[in-house]
C-alpha cells in the first residue's frame, strides 16, 4: 500500500479535527476525500504532507512510518487550493523550483519544464510572469510545479474550486486523461461531489473529522451510507421511516421500497426522479411551492399537508406552475433504505 | 441538486486573513495552531534569538543597569529612599510636569496639524503628491539637533521672524512645540493616513446607502476604523516628544527641561548620579506603560479591519471644502517643514564667499581637534557600522517574530526590542562608559562603542519595517516550497528572501538616516577628536560668536542633505514597490 494512515488524529485546542481516520490508498489509484467545510479534509492533506503533527496514530508511506521526517523529505506533492505560487518567479522558475530543491542538472530542468508545460497545455508559457495568468493557467502552473520532481503521491486540495464552472468541468475531464496516462497515484480532497465523482477511482466521504463512507462514486452515489451522506450530496427528500416487507411507513404515507431492503426503524432517501406526479386526487395531495430551472430538468419543490417537503425532478414541459395543486406517488426503483 | 451545492469557497481577503484551506467558517482560527513539526522550529527559533537577546543584554540592559546601580547603590546597600528624596525635590517636580504637558501638547497640536494632511494624502489625488509625501516625510529622519538648529534660525535670536518683525519664540515653549510638530508630522501622516487610504470606502458607501449623512457616515463608520491608528500615532508622537532631547536641549534654553536633558544635565554637569538614576528609573516606567498601551492598540488594528488597494481610494479633490483642505494642508506643509528648511540652508549661505563652509574644513580655532567637516566622514561610517548592526540583530529578530503562533515568550522578546525606542538614549550612552570599560569588555577607546549605541536605536525601525512583510508573507507559499524538496534554510532564502529584499532595504535606510542623527548617547561616547556630525553642530551652537552659529547651521545643512538623500532613495524603492510587481 503506497499510502496509509492508521487512526490517525489530530486536534486544535482539544477539538478532534482528524479522528482516528483509516485510510489507504494504493499505487495508481485516484482517491478523493469528499466533505463540507470543516471537515477535517485539509487537515488530512496536511498531515500526510508533514505540515501538520499527528496527535495520535501514523502515517505510512511505502510502509515506513513518517513521525519525525520534515515536509521536504517526504517525497509527495502538493497542490494548494489556491495554487501558491512563487509570485516574484516566473511560470518555468515555479515548475523548475523542486527539480532545483533535488539538485537537477539545469539541463535536465529545462527539458522537464518544456515537457511539463507542454503536458498541461502551457507549452511556451515558460517566460511569463504568474501573476498575469488566468486562475485557469494559474491551475495549470501549480499542477506543472506538483508532478515535476515526480512525487510518488499527488495530493490536491479543492483542485479545482477557485475556478468558473464551465472551466472546472473541462479540467477535471483532462486530470482525469491526465493521470490515467501517467498511471499518478493521486489523493485529492474536495467538497464538490460532481468533481470527486468526476475524478476519482474511490470517494472516501469525511464528517466531523471522521470518515463516513468509503467506495466507488457509483456505489457512495447510489446507496448513501446514512442521512448526512444522503444530504451532504443534495438529496433533500430523506425520512424516518419503519419498513416491514416492501413497503415502509413515513411521514408521507406508504412508500414503496425495493425488494430486499433492510427492515425495520430506518432513514428512506427518494430521489427526486422516484417522485411522480400526478392528477390531484390521486396520491399523496401536494401544493407547489417553487419550481427551479435546473437545465436538464426542473425542481418541482413540494408541500404536502403535515409531513415535510418534497423535490420531485419534473421534464420541462411537465412542469406545473407555483402554487398549483398535484398528488404524488413514488417509484420504488428510485427509493434507498439508509443503513 | 447540482454540484455547486455548498457554495464556492471565499476568496482570501486582502489582508491574507482567514485563509484557512478549511474556508470562511473556520476563519477563527489562528493560522498555525498546530505544531508543524514542532520540536525542531522550537529550538531553531530559540537559536535564533540568542545573538539579539545577548546583543540587548550586553549592550542595552547591562550599561542601564549599571548606571542606576551606580546611582542606587552604595556600600554594599542599595539606597532606595533615594528615589522618594529625589522625586519630592521642587525642581525635579517641575521638570516631571514640564516633561509630561510639553508631551501632551505636542501630541494634541501634532494631531490638530497633521490628521488634516492624513486624509488629504489619503483619500486626494492631486499632481506632485508622490514629491509631497516625500517632502513632509523628510523631517522624520532628521537628526533632532537639525530640526533644533532650523527652528533657532527661523524664531531664535536674529533668526527670521526677528529681523522681519522682532519676534522671538526661543524663549517660549512655542518653538518646543512647534519643532516637535515638525519632527512628528509625518508620524500622523503615514500611520493615519496609510491605513485611511486602505479603508474600503463602500463601508462609508453603504452607511449612506442606509441613509446616514455624510459627516454621520465618517463619524459612524470612518472614525471608529481609524481610532486604533489615531491612537498609535498619538503614542508613538507622545513617545518620542516625552523622550525628546536634541529639540530641547536647543530650543530650551535654561528655562524649559526634559526628563532627557535632565539626564544629561545631572551626569553630564552637575556628576549627580543618584539623581540622574531616579530619573532614568521614572523615564523607564512611563515609557513601559506607554509602549504597553501602543502594543495593545497596534494589536487591535491589525485584527479587524478589511483592507483594500490604497491606489483605488484616492479621487480627485471635488467641491470648495475639499480644495480648502487641500490649500489648507499645503500652506502648513510650505509655512511648518519646508520653511524651517530654508531658512536653515540660507542661513548657512548668509556670508560671504561660502565663508561657513570654508570655515568647516579649517581647524583653526576650531572647537574640535580636527577641522569640522572631517565629522562627515566620521559619521558616514559609524552609520554604515550601526547599519549593519542592525540589519542582522533586526533581520534575526523579525525572522524570529514572523511566526504567528508565537508564544509569549517571543511576544516579550518583541516589546524587549522596542524599549531602546523610549529608554534614556543619554543614559544608555552614559552607560557604556560606565560599564563597557573594563575587561572582557574593555570598548571604551574601541571606535566600535559609537556605532552599537547607535545600532540600538535602529534595531526597532529595522524590525518595524521588517515584520509586516514578513507576515504578510503566506505560510502556505512556505510550505508549498517544502513540500517541493526545500529545507527550512532553502525555504528562507527562496521564498522570504525576495520578498523581504526591499523592504530591507528600506529598513537598512531607516537604520542609516537614525544612526546619523543619533544625539544622545553619541554625545557621551564620541571622543572629542571623532565627533559626529550633530554632535559637532551642538559643540558649534554651545559656542558664542557668528562664525560658530554660521558652522552649524552649514553642518546642520550637510547633515539634511544626506539624510534627505537617503531618505528619497528609498521612496524610491517604495514607488518603485508599488507599481513593480505586487
Amino acid at each position: 500500500m503506497l499510502l496509509a494512515l492508521e487512526r490517525a488524529t489530530v486536534r486544535f485546542g482539544g477539538r478532534p479535527v482528524l479522528d482516528a481516520v483509516d485510510l489507504e490508498v494504493a499505487e495508481h489509484q485516484v482517491v478523493c476525500v469528499l466533505g463540507p467545510s470543516g471537515s477535517g479534509k485539509s487537515t488530512l492533506l496536511r498531515a500526510v504532507a508533514g505540515l501538520q503533527r499527528l496527535d495520535d496514530g501514523r502515517v505510512l508511506l511505502d510502509g515506513r512510518d513518517q513521525a519525525g521526517v520534515p515536509p521536504h523529505r517526504r517525497g509527495v506533492g502538493l497542490m494548494f487550493q489556491d495554487h501558491q505560487l512563487f509570485p516574484q518567479r516566473d511560470v518555468a522558475g515555479n515548475v523548475a523550483f523542486g527539480l532545483r530543491m533535488h539538485g537537477a542538472s539545469r539541463k535536465h530542468q529545462d527539458a522537464r519544464v518544456g515537457e511539463l508545460l507542454d503536458l498541461v497545455g502551457l507549452p511556451g508559457a515558460g517566460r511569463r510572469a504568474v501573476t498575469a495568468l488566468s486562475g485557469g493557467e494559474q491551475q495549470r502552473v501549480a499542477l506543472a510545479r506538483a508532478l515535476a520532481p515526480s512525487p510518488r503521491l499527488l495530493m490536491l486540495d479543492e483542485p479545482l474550486g477557485q475556478l468558473d464552472r464551465s472551466l472546472r468541468e473541462r479540467l477535471v475531464v483532462e486530470l482525469r486523461e491526465l493521470f490515467g496516462r501517467l498511471g499518478t497515484t493521486v489523493l485529492a480532497v474536495t467538497h464538490d461531489q460532481g468533481e470527486a465523482f468526476a475524478l476519482a477511482d474511490r470517494v472516501v466521504v469525511m464528517r466531523d473529522g471522521r470518515i463516513a463512507q468509503s467506495g466507488t462514486p457509483l456505489e457512495v452515489w447510489q446507496r448513501p451510507a446514512d442521512a448526512f451522506v444522503a444530504r451532504f450530496l443534495g438529496f433533500g427528500n430523506v425520512v424516518p421511516a419503519t419498513v416491514a416487507g416492501e413497503a415502509a411507513d413515513t411521514p408521507w404515507g406508504k412508500v414503496p421500497v425495493p425488494p430486499g431492503s433492510a427492515q425495520g426503524e430506518r432513514t428512506l432517501l427518494v430521489r427526486p426522479a422516484g417522485v411522480r406526479l400526478v392528477a390531484a386526487d390521486a396520491g399523496l395531495r401536494c401544493r407547489v411551492s417553487a419550481r427551479t430551472f435546473q437545465g436538464t430538468h426542473v425542481a418541482v419543490h413540494l408541500q404536502p399537508e403535515d409531513a415535510p417537503r418534497l423535490e420531485a425532478a419534473c421534464a420541462l414541459r411537465d412542469a406545473p406552475e407555483a402554487g398549483t395543486e398535484v398528488g404524488v406517488e413514488f417509484d420504488a426503483a428510485d427509493v434507498v433504505v439508509l443503513g | 441538486m447540482t454540484a455547486d451545492a455548498t457554495g464556492r469557497k471565499d476568496r482570501p481577503d486582502a489582508a491574507g486573513r482567514g485563509s484557512r484551506p478549511d474556508g470562511p467558517g473556520r476563519a477563527g482560527r489562528p493560522h498555525g495552531t498546530g505544531r508543524p513539526a514542532a520540536l525542531p522550529a522550537a529550538a531553531a527559533r530559540l537559536g535564533l534569538m540568542v545573538l539579539p537577546v545577548a546583543f540587548f543584554g550586553v549592550f542595552f540592559a547591562y550599561p542601564v543597569a549599571a548606571i542606576v546601580a551606580r546611582g542606587l547603590h552604595a556600600d554594599g546597600v542599595w539606597h532606595l529612599g533615594r528615589l522618594t528624596d529625589v522625586l519630592a525635590r521642587p525642581d525635579i517636580r517641575h521638570v516631571l510636569w514640564f516633561t509630561t504637558w510639553q508631551a501632551c501638547a505636542s501630541t494634541a497640536l501634532t494631531l490638530l496639524v497633521a490628521l488634516p494632511g492624513a486624509y488629504v494624502f489619503a483619500r486626494l489625488d492631486f499632481p506632485g503628491k508622490q514629491v509631497l509625501r516625500a517632502v513632509v516625510t523628510v523631517p522624520f529622519v532628521l537628526p533632532t539637533v537639525v530640526v533644533g538648529t532650523a527652528f533657532l534660525a527661523l524664531v531664535g535670536r536674529g533668526g527670521l521672524l526677528d529681523d522681519l518683525w522682532g519676534v522671538r519664540l526661543d524663549t517660549t515653549v512655542w518653538a518646543i512645540l512647534l519643532a516637535h510638530v515638525f519632527f512628528n508630522y509625518a508620524v500622523v501622516v503615514r500611520t493615519v493616513g496609510g491605513l485611511w487610504a486602505q479603508l474600503d470606502p463602500r463601508q462609508a458607501e453603504a452607511a449612506r446607502m442606509l441613509g446616514a449623512s455624510p459627516l454621520r457616515a465618517w463619524r459612524q463608520v470612518t472614525l471608529p476604523a481609524l481610532g486604533p491608528a489615531v491612537a498609535a500615532a498619538a503614542l508613538m508622537v507622545f513617545l518620542f516628544t516625552f523622550t525628546s532631547f536634541g529639540i530641547v536641549q536647543i530650543l530650551g534654553g535654561p528655562t524649559f527641561s526634559t526628563l532627557e536633558v535632565e539626564i544629561y544635565r545631572q551626569t553630564s554637569e552637575i556628576f549627580d548620579l543618584s539623581t540622574a538614576a531616579v530619573l532614568t528609573l521614572v523615564q523607564f516606567a512611563a515609557v513601559g506603560a506607554v509602549l504597553a498601551v501602543h502594543a495593545w492598540t497596534v494589536r487591535r488594528r491589525e485584527s479587524t479591519l478589511r483592507l483594500v488597494d490604497a491606489s483605488r481610494t484616492a479621487r480627485r479633490p471635488r467641491g470648495a471644502g475639499q480644495w480648502a483642505l487641500l490649500a489648507g494642508v499645503l500652506a502648513t506643509v510650505a509655512l511648518l517643514l519646508v520653511l524651517p528648511l530654508a531658512v536653515l540652508v540660507q542661513r548657512s549661505f548668509d556670508a560671504p564667499d561660502f565663508a561657513y563652509y570654508r570655515a568647516l574644513t579649517s581647524d583653526e580655532g576650531s572647537v574640535f581637534l580636527v577641522p569640522p567637516v572631517d565629522a562627515i566622514g566620521t559619521s558616514l561610517e559609524y552609520a554604515a557600522a550601526a547599519t549593519a548592526i542592525a540589519l542582522l540583530i533586526g533581520g534575526l529578530a523579525a525572522a524570529v517574530l514572523t511566526r504567528r503562533d508565537a508564544g509569549r515568550l517571543v511576544r516579550g522578546f518583541d516589546a524587549l526590542l522596542m524599549l531602546p525606542l523610549g529608554v534614556s538614549a543619554v543614559t544608555v550612552g552614559f552607560g557604556f562608559l560606565v560599564a563597557l570599560d573594563e575587561p572582557p569588555l574593555d570598548l571604551r577607546t574601541s571606535w566600535i562603542l559609537v556605532p552599537l549605541a547607535q545600532a540600538l536605536v535602529g534595531v526597532p525601525f529595522v524590525i518595524r519595517t521588517m515584520l509586516p512583510v514578513l507576515r504578510a508573507v503566506d505560510d502556505r507559499l512556505r510550505e508549498a516550497a517544502a513540500v517541493l524538496g526545500a529545507s527550512p534554510w532553502r525555504v528562507w532564502r527562496e521564498v522570504d528572501l525576495p520578498m523581504v529584499r526591499r523592504a530591507l532595504a528600506v529598513a537598512a535606510g531607516f537604520a542609516f538616516a537614525v544612526s546619523l542623527g543619533e544625539f544622545g548617547a553619541t554625545v557621551f561616547i564620541a571622543r572629542p577628536d571623532n565627533p559626529t556630525l550633530p554632535v559637532a553642530v551642538a559643540r558649534l551652537l554651545g559656542r558664542a560668536g557668528e562664525l560658530n552659529y554660521g558652522q552649524a547651521m552649514a553642518l546642520s545643512t550637510i547633515l539634511m542633505v544626506v539624510c534627505a538623500v537617503a531618505l528619497l532613495a528609498l521612496e524610491g524603492l517604495r514607488i518603485a514597490d508599488r507599481t513593480g510587481e505586487f
